[in-house]
């Protein structure tokens, strides 16, 4: 084989990310930077990947993810010492929608976690693929993106920005080696999800959903919703006319 | 996390849910499930030590470990289930003979006390509370994480054999001629056919070669529940003779992964639908090996004449060796499991003509597969059980330790 994949992961502790990393580490030699807000837990994470993978190399950083400063000068470094194969942008907050209404101090924290410091992350390291020819962008959106709902459109905001930025980028990289994906999961089995499953809502698993995501990954897949039926019931979503869709309660 | 534990009340820990009983349950009480304690913490690829989360699944070990030349000595009949479960149930695997069961192969277990204590035991340390734990279905508290001895393996393949055999003598003898030589045994066996016994006898040995890769199995799933158990009394005899006889023409030695050949059902998703809405009942006994042949021949005279067949009876012989645990299953003899479509005070009066041999030969029933056994039988063939009782954590109880130990 040739020399080691090498993979940064941003919001490393995302349950989705892990399990990226769990199929990387299965598929071969790999070097994973993981880079995430919760150190402790980041630590436990590597250890488990290291622990599973036999040629594997994992660090753990953290950073300021929402300094623009710190977001340059760290894919900086990180592009600086070796390309970087693969880039997955994972971090976010489930954010409520209530108390975003209630305080508008909120609905900024959301709008700026979920959408505006991810899509710094990306247009950082696409400067740097550029120079390289090749690497692929990999952004974790979300359906609730598609169509402003009133349940949560400051969280769907937030990814409906990261949407079209993306969008943005792959008419930007059109042709070139350098590859931009947008996974758009459906309500996924992780702790960010958990209220929703006390609920009893159905879930898809999240081996499943990561198990996609590493496959739009390796083809470069422009827009990968998962599972597969979400991309169906969004289309239909996105176009229901209003006189309907005002009166469901979704 | 031990302070959320001593909020719960009576708690019992969940792993994969694939105890056929209620060795898992918890009517009315709290479920701890375990399942995202899924990490591991170390490996050390000189000594072929894994230390992890008991929320593990057994498949991650072996798809992680086996590319690295380690694999778990000890899986069960199917490789979704978790560590802690394994422990917990003791589990036991085609290789009995061999390697003895899970709780052989742990090297140090961490407890989580519902009072907020951390427990470490072993073999070594504080081995009676160790004994309770491997096989104690979760009543000595949560398994938190383990360490497990792994054994070296060159492959995934296994080089397989398929014999059929027309008695239960012939069974015997092709499973004592087999143990010295063969890692995996295991057989299939008709018992609808009543005393006119026969059966397909599988034995595999890691492969020599071991070159390729196996292929990715197809995963088939079952989409809904019949409304009535696809398995029934006109459909039973057919699909044991065809099993049977496919079996006989296929025979001979193969090549084959060894997931397909130790975990058929795993590639069938939500298999155990096709019992329909009522479900089914798994009975596995096992009954010393000297009265054991009478005992069985007899056991498959009842279930003859009951009519109630079972399509997946396999019978295997157990190895020698003492098992670790107060509550163990394995014992040197022979073991055979059943299923049963339910069918109501039909099939619960079969059982207890069942039990009534499985008693008088000096026999158990495996706790992971129970849901209905009498209290008085569990007593009289689990004698340590009463041991059990000062290492329990007072804060776990399940549906099974309430029907069997009273509280």
């Amino acid at each position: 084989m040739d020399k080691k994949k090498r993979i940064v992961v941003i919001g490393a502790t995302s349950a989705i990310a892990e399990h990226c990393c769990r199929l990387w580490v299965r598929q071969g030699p790999v070097e994973l930077i993981l880079v995430a807000r919760n150190v402790a837990l980041a630590e436990r994470i590597a250890a488990d990947l290291q622990a599973r993978g036999g040629d594997v190399g994992v660090s753990v950083e953290t950073m300021d993810f929402l300094s623009t400063k710190a977001i340059a000068d760290a894919v900086a470094r990180w592009t600086a010492q070796a390309p970087v194969d693969v880039a997955l942008i994972a971090h976010g907050v489930l954010s409520q929608q209530q108390p975003c209404q209630d305080n508008i101090s909120r609905a900024r924290e959301s709008l700026e976690v979920n959408g505006v410091s991810p899509v710094l992350f990306a247009e950082a390291f696409a400067g740097a693929m550029e120079r390289a020819g090749k690497g692929t962008l990999a952004l974790i959106g979300s359906v609730a993106g598609d169509r402003g709902r009133r349940a949560n459109y400051v969280y769907g905001a937030s990814k409906a920005l990261m949407d079209r930025y993306a969008q943005g980028m792959q008419h930007r990289f059109a042709g070139t080696g350098v590859k931009i994906v947008l996974i758009k999961p459906g309500p996924t089995d992780t702790p960010m999800t958990a209220p929703y499953k006390a609920q009893g809502r159905k879930l898809a698993s999240v081996e499943s959903v990561a198990e996609g995501t590493v496959n739009a990954i390796e083809r470069g897949t422009p827009v990968a919703y998962l599972p597969r039926k979400w991309q169906l019931i969004m289309f239909v979503v996105r176009n229901l006319p209003n006189f309907i869709f005002n009166r469901l309660n979704i | 996390m031990s302070r959320q534990l001593q909020d719960t009340g009576p708690a019992i820990p969940i792993g994969m849910g694939r105890s056929y009983g209620d060795a898992c349950l918890n009517p009315g009480g709290t479920l701890l499930d375990t399942r995202r304690l899924d990490r591991f913490h170390s490996f050390d690829p000189e000594m072929g030590r894994l230390v992890c989360e008991a929320g593990v699944q057994l498949r991650e070990i072996q798809r992680a470990m086996i590319p690295r030349g380690w694999s778990l000595p000890v899986i069960p009949g199917t490789q979704i289930v978790s560590v802690g479960g394994a422990i917990a149930n003791d589990v036991h695997g085609k290789n009995h003979h061999r390697v003895g069961s899970f709780g052989h192969h742990v090297r140090n277990l961490r407890l989580l006390r519902t009072d907020g204590q951390i427990v470490e035991c072993s073999p070594g340390v504080r081995p009676d509370l160790f004994a309770a734990t491997v096989g104690g279905i979760g009543l000595t508290g949560l398994i938190a994480v383990a360490e497990l001895q792994l054994q070296p393996v060159t492959g995934p393949w296994l080089d397989t054999e398929i014999l059929p055999y027309r008695t239960l003598d012939e069974f015997l003898t092709l499973a004592d001629d087999s143990e010295p030589l063969w890692e995996h045994t295991v057989s299939w066996l008709d018992c609808t056919s009543g005393r006119r016994t026969r059966g397909i006898f599988l034995r595999a040995n890691p492969a020599v070669e071991q070159s390729g890769k196996p292929p990715v199995p197809r995963r088939r799933a079952v989409p809904f529940t019949p409304p009535l158990s696809l398995f029934n009394q006109l459909s039973l005899p057919v699909f044991n003779t065809l099993y049977y006889h496919l079996n006989s023409y296929r025979g001979g030695t193969r090549r084959r992964p060894f997931e397909t050949f130790l975990f058929p059902l795993d590639d069938v998703q939500d298999w155990n639908r096709l019992y329909g809405p009522r479900g089914f009942y798994q009975y596995q006994l096992v009954v010393p090996r000297d009265a054991g042949p009478a005992a069985l021949r007899e056991i498959l005279d009842i279930i003859a004449k009951s009519g109630q067949g079972s399509f997946l009876a396999v019978i295997k012989t157990f190895g020698e060796r003492a098992s670790p645990g107060l509550l163990s299953f394995p014992m040197p003899g022979i073991t055979l499991s059943l299923d049963f479509p339910n069918r109501g005070a039909r099939t619960e009066r079969l059982f207890v003509e069942l039990d009534a041999v499985v008693r008088a030969a000096g026999g158990r029933l495996y706790l992971a597969k129970d849901a209905r056994m009498p209290r008085d039988l569990f007593e009289a063939s689990y004698p340590k059980a009463s041991e059990l009782e000062r290492f329990r954590d007072p804060g776990m109880s399940s549906g099974m330790s309430r029907r069997l130990m009273g509280r």
